[in-house]
């Protein structure tokens, strides 16, 4: 009795929430699954740090795995590098904590300095995953503090592409904001000063007129000199390489709007258009805000360099020292932890290699290697450490070679979306327009010409339709996002509506590279089952490998005239009885097979089925029927042919299956179908797949954890929404169809202010009420019809 | 009622600085990480003997007494 109430109380690690073994760690009363969990636990128990149990439960991320060696830190100039300000006392740092995930974690980091008071300040960034470190540098070392992190479970990711130091520069979303502010800040002041203008002055206060225009053309200029300077700039640059986008219609009419609301004022004829040119910056500004604020704390920019450690362990003279990875050579000797990445080609001169590829190819079984083998950059040592010769320099090697081609130079931001083009159209005809009814006016009346002229230029000014697709896109993004589908920005919906053709990389793509099992329809003893893992203990074949795997039952008969069909089935005596395993159509059998399912005849009667479940991705057979109807579906597999047999009934043509595939035969692959026109969306997962994800018009990388090391791709898809990627691309043929609707309704909305424009009859007041009341249809249209599309795809 | 024109440069003024002041919070990163400070205030500040389980009651008394003058 006492057993099960001590069972039922604790079942899972105190630290971790991992299962715990069959012999836990205890510390205090807790249970711990690994002696790093119950390492952590006593560090914080003894530093009164308790309370990091208490917000959450089980907070900790596991400790089974070792960490890594920071030696490297040692060395003053590696040091320099990685911090972002030291002086003789304090050293500031920022670093990247891949574990962050909850507020336990927010509090633990921000409370280190109970446990080394040389810890001046940690402040947190969650979002990022960033720490920010001040530290009393005579006190402890960077080394020392990277290790405190470590000791508690914290173990920042120092890699040789620092993508803390990229964001940290980039303040282009801070300045956005400051020109939003300015806008806004001028809006409001110029509209308080319109209105006694638009309700009608008394005589009395007609003195005022003239005062309240002149501080509306002192509020315009900020917002023209600075907030809408962007869209001078775009539209002159894109003028000069003979563009015209939807900013050249934008800034001539904001340019125009000032020019002839400054000459009214001057000269005491009218008010201006002030009050509409203000309320077109800070809107236009607003939609431009929507449309950039992506995930900033994702990077989409990742390749070899972000995975690869910045220094490495020289071997010299018989000594070890730490060496930037950058000035690693040719012939150096170099030695390579437990845990640690190979990051250049080289030979295995000692030790036992055991190297997990799964970053380069996805397979997540570990390959040995023996000494005097090529080990290729990209391999994560499992066993102790090894010492090898470099033979070829980082950028040289098998893998990283694949970064010089010229794809990786080429930046992939010519993505025609639908509102560059229409755009085109646009400015023509609104030019036209306008000309001709200065021209009509021009032999009768002057002033009406000039009036008529820039009243068009006024009232077509397109903001609604510049904004139909920024809130269109954006309502968008954040629907995947509910969906786990993270887009690198909002032009890649509109790439994703055109897709048709599909690539899928096999391993870690469409398999899921963890969960793998069987289900069991049927009936069978364990004496059955002994007999069973006997016999497919003999097949080299995957499902025969994972179902002895799954049985976990030690070999205790031999097996007789054992036979195998490759692909289809094994058969043999074992103890006297005729067991037959293997597909339907092997056994004889009528029935149809739904995935991956292994029949058992023993001595020719039926016994069940087991069903292979999870070898793919939930939902990969529906998946791929789905899209088989809408796009031609490919695969490209770094590994051998031994599972085409079990996926060619997913693919509707089996010659688009190909294996044994370098990265560079990926690129191609992907360049060849481009050629032929096609629009090709790939999915990958490893490094291997990163040349082909540049390559394709959308590279999608699979992962089952967004913060997990993931290739540079256009969008990072979770591995649980793989099966609604039909539904992500009816979703953003949707959002197409919407944008094409907003720009109707804001033609609309143009077309009838040139009707009064073209007759010279635009009054301020109409301009003050048309502009904001068209900006705001399209807002409420394109987020309610976005939506509406979201949950007609059950998105939402 | 020239005394208007003195009010609204007054009220400009206001706005002015409410305009500077989103300038500095801006430009110190008060906006870069609007995350984490939600939920940094959530943490109790607490005194350190409630989650010492009593073995170390004796020393950290004075301190948690400076904490809670009046408990």
């Amino acid at each position: 009795m006492k057993e099960n109430i001590s069972l039922s109380v604790q079942t899972q690690c105190y630290h971790c929430g991992d299962d715990l073994p069959a012999a836990p760690y205890v510390s205090d009363d807790k249970q711990f699954c690994c002696l790093g969990c119950k390492g952590v636990y006593q560090i914080l128990s003894r530093h009164n740090l308790s309370s990091y149990y208490a917000y959450n439960e089980v907070p900790g991320a596991s400790q089974k795995k070792a960490a890594q060696h920071f030696d490297y830190l040692d060395d003053a100039g590696i040091a320099a590098e990685l911090a972002d300000y030291t002086d003789d006392s304090t050293t500031v740092i920022t670093l990247f904590i891949p574990a962050i995930h909850c507020s336990s974690c927010i509090w633990l980091l921000e409370n280190l300095y109970k446990i080394n008071p040389s810890i001046v300040q940690s402040r947190t960034d969650f979002l990022k995953k960033q720490v920010s470190l001040t530290f009393r540098n005579q006190q402890i070392s960077l080394r020392k503090a990277v290790e405190l992190l470590t000791a508690v479970g914290y173990e920042p990711l120092i890699s040789l592409q620092d993508v803390v130091k990229k964001q940290q520069s980039d303040h282009s979303e801070r300045n956005l904001l400051t020109k939003i502010a300015v806008a806004g800040f001028c809006f409001g002041n110029v509209m308080l000063f319109s209105f006694p203008e638009y309700f009608g002055l008394s005589r009395f206060e007609n003195t005022f007129q003239s005062f309240f225009g002149w501080i509306n053309l002192a509020f315009a200029i900020p917002v023209l000199l600075y907030s809408a300077r962007d869209y001078f700039i775009s539209a002159w640059t894109n003028l000069k390489n003979g563009i015209l986008n939807l900013d050249f219609p934008l800034a001539l009419g904001i340019a125009v709007m000032f020019i002839r609301s400054a000459a009214e004022i001057i000269t005491h004829s009218g008010v201006g258009f002030i009050d509409t040119l203000c309320s077109l910056v800070f809107f236009l500004l607003i939609g431009k805000w929507m449309q950039q604020r992506t995930y900033h704390y994702l990077s989409f920019e990742r390749d070899y360099r972000s995975y690869f450690p910045v220094a490495v362990t020289l071997i010299k003279d018989g000594k070890e020292q730490p060496l930037p990875l950058n000035e690693l050579k040719t012939g150096d000797r170099i030695l390579i932890r437990s845990n640690e990445i190979i990051p250049a080609d080289a030979i295995l001169l000692k030790g036992e290699a055991k190297l997990d590829f799964s970053f380069v190819t996805g397979e997540a079984l570990a390959v040995e290697k023996v000494l005097g083998e090529v080990i290729y950059a990209g391999g994560r040592q499992l066993n102790g450490a090894i010492e090898l010769e470099v033979v070829k320099p980082v950028s040289q090697s098998y893998l990283t070679k694949l970064w010089n081609n010229e794809t990786f130079g080429a930046r992939k931001d010519n993505i025609k979306t639908f509102s560059n083009t229409a755009s085109k159209y646009f400015s023509m005809v609104l030019l036209a327009i306008a000309i001709g009814a200065g021209l009509f006016w021009v032999s009768t009346d002057l002033n009406k010409a000039v009036a008529s002229f820039t009243a068009v230029l006024i009232i077509a000014c397109p903001c609604a339709l510049a904004l139909s697709s920024p809130f269109t896109l954006a309502a968008v993004l954040s629907i995947f996002d509910k969906n786990k589908f993270y887009l690198k920005n909002t032009a890649i919906i509109e790439e994703l509506a055109r897709i048709n053709t599909i690539v899928f990389d096999k391993t870690g793509t469409i398999t899921n590279p963890e969960s793998k099992g069987f289900e069991f329809t049927g009936q069978l003893n364990q004496e059955e089952k002994q007999w069973l893992s006997d016999l497919a203990r003999n097949s080299g074949h995957p499902l025969s490998r994972e179902l002895v795997k799954w049985l976990n039952l030690s070999p205790s008969y031999p097996v007789d005239q054992y036979r195998e069909k490759v692909g289809r089935g094994i058969s043999g005596r074992v103890n006297g009885h005729q067991i037959q395993l293997g597909s339907a159509t092997f056994l004889g059998l009528t029935q149809q097979d739904k995935g991956s399912v292994v029949h058992i005849l023993i001595d020719g009667n039926y016994h069940g089925f087991f069903l292979s479940t999870q070898r793919w991705r939930t939902g990969f057979r529906q998946l791929a029927q789905k899209l088989g109807q809408q796009a031609d579906l490919h695969l490209l597999s770094g590994d051998q042919d031994h599972d085409r047999s079990l996926l060619a009934p997913f693919f509707q043509r089996a010659d688009q299956l190909h294996f044994k595939q370098s990265p560079q035969n990926k690129l191609d692959y992907i360049l060849k179908l481009q050629n032929s026109g096609a629009k090709v969306m790939m999915l990958g997962d490893g490094l291997n797949d990163a040349g082909a994800l540049k390559q394709s018009n959308l590279g999608i990388a699979v992962t089952d954890n967004i913060n997990n090391f993931s290739p540079g791709c256009d969008a990072i898809l979770d591995g649980a929404a793989f099966e609604k990627i039909p539904q992500f691309i009816r979703l953003a043929k949707g959002a197409v169809r919407v944008i094409h609707m907003s720009f109707v309704i804001s033609l609309t909305y143009n077309a009838a202010g040139l009707f009064f424009a073209v007759q010279g009859l635009l009054s301020p007041l109409m301009a003050a009420i048309l502009m904001p009341l068209s900006t705001i249809t399209i807002i409420l249209f394109t987020t309610l019809a976005a939506r509406f599309y979201a949950v007609k795809n059950k998105l939402l | 009622m020239n005394m208007i024109y003195m009010l609204i440069g007054f009220s400009i003024l206001l706005a002015l600085i409410f305009l500077i002041a989103f300038f500095w919070a801006s430009k110190s990163g008060q906006n870069d990480d609007l995350f984490t400070p939600a939920v940094r205030i959530l943490f109790d500040d607490e005194p350190e003997k409630e989650i010492t389980k009593g073995i170390q009651f004796t020393h950290k008394d004075e301190k948690s007494d400076k904490d809670h003058p009046k408990s």
